[in-house]
C-alpha cells in the first residue's frame, strides 16, 4: 500500500482521483450540510470564530466595567449589573473563549500536521461543537433576561449557595459549566486519539510537531481537570435544586465551604495551563519559521510540557493562602508554585536560544511573539511574587492579581493566539492578512494592553481589592483607573481592526500559495485552503520538519479508497502503518443529541425531572447516531505488508 | 526596537514610582506594623530579583533581534553541532541559575512566614471581629472572667494600642469575608463555620484603612473599616468611654424626643443602644455612634446631612444594603438626628 | 421556523425571568403607590430571600419556629385564623392580633397588643410573601432553597401548596366585640 522504495515514488494522483476524493470528503450542500458537517476544518474554524465572538462579548462587558471604574463612585453600572458583568466576563473568557479557541486550533491543525484526512471521531466532534454553542447561548440569553450569574466566575459558597444567591442565576452558571466542559472533553478525546493513531507513517514520537505535543499534553490535562469542576458545579446545583437539596457545602449539616474552593481550584489552576500550553505550541511552530531553523531543544521542550502538566495539578492551594489551612501545607504549595517556573523557564530559554541560533525575520506573527516575551515575562514574574505565602496574603484578591492574570492570559495566550491567526489565516482562507495593518494592530493591542493592565499592579499594592464596583475619591485610585480605562479603549480598537482586516482580507487580501511563510510542518504541504481531503496522497515523514526536509523523493501512501472515507491508522511509537479505518459520514444525529443534552442542562436549572426526561431524549438521539450505516464497507484487495520506508526512530 | 526599550524604561519608572507615590492610608508598601514591615522586606527582595530576571531575558531577546537578522532564507534543519552545544550549555546554565534563585526565594519566604506567625499577643485584649454583609461587628472581649463587664461592641472601627500586639478573632455569620488592613498585615479570610485568628501590632500611631477582600455580594465594594492605633493612655481612655452605656438625654429635650422616634420606628428592631431598651442584633451597635468619624462601613463622613441621607434612603448610597429606607416625617427626622448626634 | 420558536420562547421567558430575578432594594416609589404583590414579592426570589432573612432577624422564630409553631400557631399548614390573602397577612403582621401577635407596623389594632416597632412597608410585604411560601403559596422557582444552617424542615421550594382554609382561632382566643 505504501510505495515500497524511495527511488520509485508513486505517481501523483490524477485529476479523477482528486475529484473522487473531493466528492467523498465534501459535505452536503446548503444548511443541512452546514449543520451535519464532520470536516475538522469546518468545525475547527467554527470553534475559533465562535470563540472570537465570545471574546468580543466578554470584551464589551469588560469595557463597560472599565467605564464604571474610570471615576470614583461612577454611575455607569449599579452593583447588581456590575456583579453580573464581571461574573459573565470571567466565565466567558475562561470557559467560552480561551479553552474553545485552543481546542478549535487543535482540531483544525492536528490532522493536517500529522498528515491525515480528519480527526478521529468526526461525529463526536460535531456533537462537541454544538454543546459548546448551546452552552454559550445559555449564558448570554440568561444575562439578557437579568438571570446572569452574579457571584463571581469562581462562585464561592456560601455566597453562591441557596441562602445568599436567590433565584436561578447560580443555577444557570453551574449547568452551563457542566455542558461546556462536555464539549471540552470531547475535543480532548479527539486530539489524543488523532495524534496517537492517525499519524503519517514515519512520524515517530520524536518527530511529532511541538504544537501537536502541546495539544496532546493539554488534552490529558483536560481529561483530569474538567471532571473536577463538573463535579463541584453539579454538587452546587444539587445543593440548590428543589427536591435534591443536598448539603455538600453546608457547614451546619456536615459539609464545608472550603470544599468548594479545593474542588474548584483543583480544576481552575490546571485550566490556566490548559489555556497556556497550546499557546506555547504556537510559539514553538512560529519561531522556527521566522528564524529559519529547527527549534532548539526539542526533547527539553517536550519534557517541559509534561512537567508543567504534572506540577500544574499540584499548585491549586496557592489560590487559598488567605484561608485557615495549615501553614506548613501552604508552604508546600509555595514550593510547587515556584517549581513550575523551572519548566516554563526551560521553554523560554530554548526559544531564546532558537532566536540566537537563527536568522530572524520580523513579520507580524513574529511581532506578536516578541510581544509575548515582553508581556508574559511580567505575568510570570508577578506570579513568582504571588507564589510566596507572605506576599500573597497582602496582594491576594486585589488588582495586583487582576494584573497578573491578564498578563499571563493575554500576554501568554492571546498574543501567541494573534500570532497564530496571522500565521495560519493564509492556510484557512488562501489569502494573506495585511502586513502593514498587522503592525498597526500589534502596536494598538500591545500599547492598549499595557496601559490597561500595568497600572493595576500599583492599584493592588495601594489596597484596591478585586470585584468592587466602585471606590471613594479619597482612596487615591482614580488616576490609574482612568488610565486603565483609556487603555482598554486602545486595546479594543486594536482587536476591532484585526476583525475588520480579517473580514476584508477574505475577499481582497493578497493571494497566498500553499506555503507563503516557507514553513516546515505538514499543513503547508497542501493547498491554501486545503481541499476537503487535506492531502491527495497521505504523506510519510522522515524528520521533524517534513516540508523542509523533503527533497522530492519522500514516499507517499497510496491505495486508500477514494470512494469512501478511509484513513490510515498507524502505531503509537513509530507510526508504522497498522490498518485502514473507515470513518463515519456526515449525520444530523450529533446535532440532535447536542440539542437533547443542552435540554437536560437547561431543564436542570428548574427541576430534577429534566435529568431522566432529557436522558431518554439523548438516548434516542444516540441510538440514531449509532444506527448501523447503510454504506457498504470498502473492498480491500489482499496485499503483502511492505517494509516501512525509513520509519522508526532515529 | 527603540520603542521597546522606551516601553521598558517607562515600565521601570512606573515600578519605581510604586514605592514613593500612592495613598499611604492603605498601601502594602507603607507598613505601619511589624508584620507588614516583614512582608514589605520580602516584597522588595522578590521584586528586585524579578526585575533583574526580566531585564536579563529581555536583553537577550533584544540583542538577538539586533544581531541575528539577514542571512539566507534556506531553513537550517541540522544546525552546526558546536554552536548548538554552546547554546545548550548556556541554557543549562540559565536553568541552574533559575533553580538556585528559586531556592533563595523559597527560603526567604519560609523565614518571613515563620517570623510573621511568631508574633504573640500581649495582654488579655481580644478583639472579635465578625463579618456581616456588609459591615464589621467589633467586640472587645476580656479573657479574664473578672473583667467581663468591660466587654463592649462597636462597629466598623477598631482602636488598638500602638506597640502592643492584639489578638483578632475572626468569624462570619453569613458568607466569606476577608479582614485586611494593608498597612498592618496581610489578609485573613473569615469563613462561616471556621474560627480564624490573626495577631497584629501597629508600630506607629495613625489611622489605617481596611477593606473586605473577599467578594461578598452587592456592597462588597463599600465594606470598609478603620483601624486607629493610639498611644496606650489614649487607648485606655477610649476603652473607658466605649464601656459606658449611652448618654442619658434630658427629659423633654429634642434628644429625648428623638429617642422616642428611635424606639417607635424600625431602628429599634435592628440596632442596640446599651442603656436603653433597644437590643437589636441585626445591625451595628449605635451606643457611641457619634464618636465614630465615619458611618456606613467607612463610606460616609459622620455629618448630620450624611446621617439624614443614610437613615432615610440608604439605597441611594449603597444599593442592596440590608438597612431599609425609612421615610420619616421631617420633625421626627430632626429630633432623631439630634439624638443620634448625642451618642458620643 | 426555528427562529420564530426561539422568539416565542424568549418572549415567554422574558416575562417570567424578569419578575423572578429583579433585585428591588427599596419599594418604588418609596412613599406609596399600589403594591404589585405577585410580580414584586410572590414570584420574586430576592423578596422571598429577604423575607426569610427578616423572619429570623425580627425573631418570628421565637413564636412560630421555622413554620411549625410553638407559642404561636404553625404557619406551614393549611389553617389560617385570619385569612391567607396577602392583604390579610399584611394586616396581621402590621397591626398584631390578640393573644400575643405583636404589631410590627407601628400601630396596634387594639390596646393590649404590643407594638414592637415599625418595620418598613416594603419589608412587611417581603415577610408576607415568605410566610405564604411556608405553606407553599409562592412560586416554586422563586422560593428559597435549603438553609445554610441546620435543617428543621424541607426547604420552602419543595413545599407542596396547601389549600388555605380559614379556620376559627382556638377557643381560648378572645376576639374583640
Amino acid at each position: 500500500m505504501i510505495a515500497a522504495r524511495p527511488d520509485h515514488p508513486a505517481p501523483e494522483p490524477d485529476d479523477a482521483a482528486r475529484a473522487a476524493l473531493a466528492r467523498t470528503w465534501a459535505r452536503a450542500p446548503g444548511l443541512y450540510g452546514w449543520i451535519t458537517t464532520t470536516s475538522h476544518k469546518d468545525i475547527g474554524l467554527r470553534f475559533v470564530v465562535t470563540a472570537f465572538v465570545f471574546l468580543a462579548l466578554g470584551g464589551i462587558l469588560a469595557l463597560a466595567m472599565r467605564l464604571q471604574l474610570a471615576t470614583p463612585q461612577g454611575r455607569a453600572l449599579g452593583p447588581d449589573a456590575y456583579n453580573q458583568f464581571f461574573t459573565t466576563h470571567g466565565t466567558t473568557m475562561m470557559f467560552l473563549f480561551a479553552v474553545p479557541v485552543m481546542e478549535g486550533m487543535g482540531l483544525y491543525l492536528v490532522p493536517l500536521m500529522v498528515g491525515t484526512r480528519n480527526d478521529c471521531f468526526p461525529l463526536l466532534m460535531n456533537f462537541g461543537y454544538y454543546c459548546y454553542l448551546f452552552a454559550g447561548l445559555m449564558l448570554y440569553v440568561a444575562l439578557v433576561l437579568n438571570t446572569g450569574p452574579d457571584m463571581g466566575w469562581f462562585s464561592y459558597v456560601p455566597l453562591s449557595g441557596p441562602d445568599y444567591s436567590p433565584g436561578k442565576r447560580v443555577d444557570v452558571w453551574s449547568q452551563m459549566v457542566t455542558l461546556v466542559e462536555i464539549s471540552t472533553l470531547v475535543g480532548a478525546v479527539e486530539i489524543i486519539a488523532t495524534a496517537f493513531k492517525l499519524r503519517a507513517p514515519g512520524m515517530s514520537l520524536n518527530r511529532i510537531p511541538l504544537f501537536v505535543w502541546t495539544m496532546v499534553v493539554t488534552s490529558f490535562m483536560i481529561v483530569f481537570a474538567m471532571p473536577a469542576v463538573m463535579l463541584s458545579s453539579t454538587m452546587l446545583a444539587a445543593d440548590r435544586l428543589t427536591g435534591i437539596s443536598t448539603h455538600f457545602y453546608n457547614q451546619a449539616e456536615g459539609g464545608d465551604a472550603l470544599l468548594w474552593q479545593h474542588l474548584f481550584w483543583f480544576f481552575a489552576h490546571p485550566e490556566v495551563y490548559i489555556i497556556f500550553l497550546p499557546a506555547t505550541g504556537f510559539l514553538a511552530t512560529i519561531i522556527p519559521t521566522f528564524t529559519r531553523r529547527t527549534i532548539f531543544g526539542y526533547p527539553a521542550l517536550v519534557l517541559s510540557l509534561v512537567a508543567t502538566a504534572f506540577i500544574g495539578f499540584g499548585v491549586w492551594v496557592h489560590h487559598m493562602f488567605a484561608t485557615p489551612l495549615p501553614r506548613v501545607g501552604q508552604g508546600v504549595f509555595t514550593g510547587a508554585s515556584l517549581m513550575i517556573v523551572i519548566p516554563n523557564g526551560i521553554q523560554i530559554f530554548c526559544w531564546v536560544a532558537t532566536l540566537w541560533g537563527g536568522r530572524i525575520r520580523v513579520r507580524t506573527p513574529m511581532l506578536f511573539v516578541l510581544g509575548f516575551f515582553a508581556a508574559f515575562l511580567i505575568g510570570g514574574l508577578s506570579g513568582v511574587l504571588l507564589a510566596s505565602v507572605s506576599i500573597d496574603v497582602q496582594v491576594h484578591d486585589t488588582f495586583f492579581v487582576v494584573a497578573h492574570l491578564h498578563y499571563v492570559l493575554i500576554g501568554g495566550a492571546v498574543f501567541p493566539l494573534l500570532a497564530a491567526v496571522y500565521y495560519w489565516y493564509p492556510k484557512w482562507t488562501g489569502r494573506m492578512l495585511g502586513e502593514r495593518t498587522g503592525w498597526v494592530v500589534f502596536w494598538l493591542v500591545f500599547i492598549g494592553f499595557n496601559l490597561t493592565f500595568f497600572p493595576m499592579h500599583h492599584l493592588g499594592i495601594w489596597g484596591m481589592p478585586r470585584r468592587v464596583y466602585t471606590y471613594l475619591p479619597e482612596q487615591g485610585w482614580h488616576g490609574l483607573n482612568l488610565v486603565a480605562t483609556v487603555g482598554s479603549w486602545v486595546l479594543a480598537m486594536g482587536l476591532l481592526l484585526l476583525v475588520v482586516n480579517a473580514w476584508w482580507s477574505r475577499r481582497y487580501g493578497e493571494v497566498a500559495g500553499p506555503d507563503p511563510w516557507g514553513a516546515g510542518t505538514l499543513e503547508w504541504a497542501t493547498e491554501s485552503p486545503p481541499p476537503p481531503y487535506n492531502f491527495a496522497s497521505l504523506p510519510t515523514v522522515r524528520g521533524r520538519e517534513p516540508v523542509w526536509e523533503d527533497d522530492g523523493t519522500t514516499p507517499v501512501v497510496t491505495g486508500l479508497a477514494t470512494d469512501t472515507r478511509e484513513v490510515l491508522v498507524t502505531t503509537l511509537h513509530d507510526a508504522a502503518p497498522d490498518h485502514r479505518y473507515h470513518m463515519a459520514g456526515d449525520s444530523v444525529w450529533p446535532f440532535l443529541a447536542a440539542l437533547a443534552t443542552a435540554g437536560i442542562f437547561v431543564g436542570l436549572i428548574f427541576h430534577p425531572a429534566a435529568f431522566p426526561i432529557g436522558s431518554v431524549a439523548t438516548g434516542l438521539a444516540i441510538i440514531g447516531w449509532f444506527w448501523p450505516s447503510k454504506e457498504p464497507e470498502p473492498i480491500h484487495h489482499e496485499h503483502e505488508r511492505p517494509a516501512v520506508p525509513d520509519g522508526g526512530g532515529e | 526596537m527603540n520603542s521597546r526599550a522606551a516601553t521598558l524604561a517607562a515600565a521601570m519608572a512606573l515600578l519605581a514610582a510604586a514605592g514613593c507615590a500612592g495613598p499611604e492610608r492603605h498601601s502594602v508598601v507603607d507598613p505601619a506594623g511589624v508584620q507588614a514591615d516583614r512582608i514589605h522586606g520580602l516584597w522588595w527582595l522578590y521584586l528586585a530579583v524579578c526585575v533583574a530576571v526580566y531585564v536579563l531575558v529581555m536583553a537577550a531577546v533584544a540583542v538577538a533581534l539586533v544581531r541575528r537578522r539577514g542571512g539566507s532564507d534556506q531553513p537550517l534543519t541540522a544546525p552546526p553541532l558546536a554552536a548548538e552545544v554552546r547554546r545548550g550549555i548556556a541554557v543549562a546554565g540559565c536553568v541552574g541559575l533559575t533553580v538556585v534563585t528559586l531556592f533563595v526565594l523559597l527560603i526567604a519566604d519560609f523565614v518571613t512566614g515563620r517570623r510573621i506567625d511568631s508574633l504573640a499577643r500581649e495582654g488579655t485584649l481580644t478583639v472579635r471581629v465578625t463579618g456581616h454583609q456588609w459591615w464589621w461587628e467589633v467586640r472587645y472581649e476580656e479573657s479574664d472572667p473578672q473583667q467581663q463587664h468591660n466587654a463592649f461592641t462597636t462597629a466598623n472601627e477598631i482602636h488598638i494600642p500602638t506597640g502592643r500586639a492584639v489578638r483578632f478573632e475572626l468569624e462570619s455569620t453569613d458568607v466569606i469575608h476577608s479582614f485586611w488592613v494593608p498597612n498592618l498585615h496581610g489578609k485573613t479570610d473569615m469563613i462561616p463555620g471556621h474560627r480564624t485568628k490573626t495577631d497584629i501590632r501597629a508600630d506607629r500611631d495613625g489611622e489605617f484603612w481596611g477593606q473586605c477582600a473577599e467578594f461578598c455580594g452587592h456592597q462588597h465594594a463599600n465594606m470598609r473599616l478603620r483601624v486607629i492605633a493610639q498611644p496606650e493612655a489614649e487607648f485606655q481612655k477610649w476603652l473607658a468611654e466605649q464601656r459606658q452605656p449611652a448618654r442619658e438625654s434630658a427629659p423633654k429635650s429634642s434628644q429625648d424626643r428623638g429617642k422616642g422616634v428611635f424606639m417607635k420606628s424600625s431602628c429599634v428592631l435592628c440596632h442596640t443602644i446599651t442603656g436603653t431598651q433597644a437590643g437589636g442584633r441585626v445591625g451595628p451597635d449605635l451606643t457611641h455612634l457619634a464618636s465614630r468619624p465615619r458611618i456606613a462601613a467607612g463610606t460616609l463622613e459622620n455629618t448630620r446631612g450624611n446621617l439624614a441621607e443614610w437613615v432615610t434612603d440608604p439605597h441611594g448610597i449603597k444599593p442592596g444594603v440590608r438597612m431599609p429606607a425609612n421615610p420619616l416625617a421631617p420633625e421626627d427626622l430632626h429630633v432623631l438626628l439630634d439624638y443620634l448626634e448625642s451618642l458620643k | 421556523m426555528v427562529r420564530r420558536a426561539l422568539a416565542v420562547f424568549t418572549a415567554c421567558s422574558l416575562l417570567v425571568a424578569c419578575e423572578r430575578e429583579e433585585r428591588q432594594f427599596r419599594s418604588a416609589p418609596p412613599f406609596g403607590g399600589p403594591v404589585r404583590f405577585e410580580e414584586d414579592y410572590q414570584n420574586n426570589a430576592h423578596a422571598l430571600s429577604e423575607g426569610k432573612r427578616l423572619y429570623s432577624a425580627f425573631n418570628c422564630k421565637g413564636c412560630h419556629a421555622d413554620g411549625g409553631g410553638g407559642i404561636g400557631p404553625p404557619l406551614m399548614d393549611e389553617k389560617w385564623f385570619y385569612g391567607s390573602e396577602p392583604e390579610q397577612v399584611f394586616d396581621t403582621i402590621s397591626k398584631g392580633r390578640e393573644n400575643g401577635m405583636p404589631a410590627f407596623g407601628g400601630e396596634a389594632r387594639a390596646p393590649g397588643i404590643n407594638v414592637v416597632g415599625t418595620v418598613p412597608e416594603h419589608q412587611r410585604w417581603q415577610l408576607v410573601a415568605y410566610v405564604r411560601s411556608l405553606s407553599g403559596l409562592a412560586s416554586r422557582n422563586a422560593a428559597p432553597g435549603r438553609n445554610d444552617h441546620m435543617q428543621t424542615k424541607p426547604p420552602e421550594n419543595e413545599k407542596e401548596p396547601e389549600t388555605p382554609v380559614v379556620a376559627p382561632p382556638p377557643p381560648d382566643v378572645v376576639l374583640p366585640k
